[in-house]
């Protein structure tokens, strides 16, 4: 262990000196943003914060792109899920909070489309490996959404039909169709 | 007769409506000051029907909380006392303003009428020895708590007062030695003076060092950062652990009034009272220059307005000093009062006699 010791100099050891010091940041502070607050009262400035605070309900701050929220699945513009159950994302999960029941797509050229598709919230650790797993623009956590509290299990126990009406917030989606949009092939990278 | 009783309950709803107001919204201004310091905005959340008022419904919410919580008293304490103290606390605290002079004496209808409560001949050992008895509170709310914290906090009071007590007195002295008067008016009435024909002879002009000195015994007194050695929030929690609703509030009050009441003081002695510079009972004047008269009422509604402005500059300067220092350790407070204060207070008193002396 290491004592970092401090001898106070001469003149701080007068204190006097210091604590004028430590007073006039602090009064600069409250002059600085004094000044503001009133002229945001008589309207002006209003570009200018006087305080860093965010008034949370009222107001939100911008999401960075990249940040990953709730799950959804995006939809084909028939509206069913571009899921087609490969179960990569079950594989890649570290949590193991996603469960697949795969069935026969009668399309033969997808082949296969989950017949359940769960993400158990409770377990989810909010990675993204999943989004980034998936090989066919299905899986995405762009909702912007924080998980809302439950009184079950069973209410934190996200399902298809659920997953697949959530939308992108705006300005995030980071999937390349939106819901519902672009082609009906279900295999953009040719699986 | 009955006028002058009533006159003097006039004064007394005067001064205490005053200092029971400026309490009340001190509690606001402590929230939102730090705040505005700290680059936040603060408590703004009570609403009354869509109004916010920049958070001055939280006084009245907390208040109404206090009034509704549960009156709690330890079944090992002392019930009585754990009840006596926090009277003493906001009695000691609201009694001090009785001897300060809020106004030059007012001549209305014949009469003259002393802008003061009670002129007493001994005002400023008045204010010292309640000053003093404040710390009652402390010590009888710890030990009739029956709390070990309690009582640890109340000790620390105890020790932070002999610390303390001495060096406010002994930097008095100087004052008393500048204006040859212990009554506050006198001194208040001297500081009308002028040095060289310009510079009012304030208090902190006769007595520079008396004043720091005065005003860091004094920020001691209140029990407040960085002298809080007996709430200590974060270690010991302090000496009213145990209390709990309003009487807790009056204590949380009392020390809000106390700021006020060490605001009063030091505006009384050291900062003019109520004498705004080159402003006489003749009117506006320069020095030998010209006058401008000004009429009586005029003039001392000038005189109380001033003194109650620079009573709220001091309540702010004592909440900027609050939110910027951190607490003294136990040790440090005490090597600070005794090795430091003590002496350079007595060194003040020497240096003012010589300069009565030679002059």
């Amino acid at each position: 262990m290491k004592i970092v010791g401090h001898n106070l100099t001469t003149k701080e050891s007068f204190y006097f000196f210091e604590i004028a010091k430590g007073l006039w940041i602090t009064s600069q502070h409250f002059i600085y943003n004094m000044y503001f607050h009133i002229a945001h009262l008589l309207g002006k400035y209003p570009e200018v914060p006087a305080a860093v605070t965010l008034q949370y309900p009222e107001e939100k701050v911008q999401l960075s792109r990249r940040w990953r929220g709730r799950h959804r699945i995006n939809a084909r513009p028939d509206g069913s899920p571009r899921c087609v159950a490969c179960m990569l994302c079950e594989t890649v999960c570290p949590v193991q909070c996603i469960h697949i029941v795969a069935g026969e797509h009668p399309d033969p050229a997808i082949e296969k489309y989950p017949v359940s598709f769960e993400i158990d919230v409770t377990r989810c650790c909010w990675c993204g490996m999943c989004e980034e797993a998936c090989p066919v623009d299905a899986l995405y956590m762009d909702t912007g959404k924080s998980p809302e509290p439950g009184f079950s299990s069973e209410d934190l126990l996200y399902r298809k039909e659920q997953l697949v009406k959530e939308t992108p917030l705006p300005g995030c989606q980071r999937s390349l169709n939106a819901p519902g949009q672009g082609p009906m092939e279900a295999n953009p990278l040719g699986l | 007769m009955y006028l002058d009783v009533i006159i003097t309950l006039l004064k007394i709803a005067i001064v205490f409506g005053f200092v029971l107001n400026v309490a009340a919204i001190l509690s606001w201004a402590e929230r939102k000051q730090s705040a505005v310091m700290q680059d936040r905005i603060g408590a703004n959340r009570a609403d009354v029907l869509g109004f916010r008022i920049f958070g001055l419904f939280h006084p009245i919410a907390d208040t109404i909380k206090m009034l509704t919580k549960e009156d709690w008293v330890p079944p090992a304490g002392d019930a009585f006392i754990h009840t006596l103290a926090p009277f003493l606390a906001l009695f000691t605290a609201l009694v001090v303003f009785a001897v300060i002079p809020f106004g030059d004496t007012l001549h209305i209808a014949g009469r003259d009428i002393p802008l003061q409560i009670a002129d007493l001949n001994v005002g400023i050992l008045f204010i010292v020895a309640f000053g003093g008895l404040g710390f009652y509170s402390v010590v009888l709310a710890g030990w009739s708590s029956e709390n070990k914290y309690s009582l640890l906090g109340s000790i620390r009071g105890a020790a932070q007062l002999i610390s303390y007590e001495l060096a406010l007195g002994l930097s008095i002295v100087g004052i008393v030695m500048a204006y040859g008067s212990i009554e506050l008016d006198d001194i208040a009435r001297g500081q009308g003076q002028y040095v060289l024909g310009v510079i009012p002879y304030w208090g902190i002009v006769a007595q520079p060092l008396g004043f720091i000195l005065f005003f860091t015994a004094a920020m001691a007194e209140t029990k407040r950062v960085p002298f809080d050695l007996p709430e200590s929030e974060s270690e010991i929690i302090g000496y009213f652990t145990e209390y709990s609703g309003m009487k807790f509030g009056a204590f949380w009050m009392g020390e809000f009034i106390e700021v006020i009441s060490v605001a009063g003081v030091v505006t009384a002695l050291y900062f003019g009272g109520w004498q705004i510079p080159f402003l006489s009972n003749q009117g506006v004047f320069i020095p030998g220059l010209f006058t401008i008269p000004l009429p009586h009422l005029l003039v001392t509604l000038l005189q109380v307005s001033a003194f109650g402005l620079k009573v709220l500059f001091f309540c702010w300067f004592m909440l900027l000093v609050r939110w910027t220092l951190p607490r003294f350790r136990y040790d440090q407070l005490m090597a600070f009062g005794w090795k430091f204060m003590v002496p350079l207070a007595l060194i003040n008193i020497v240096v003012t006699g010589l300069i009565k002396y030679v002059f």
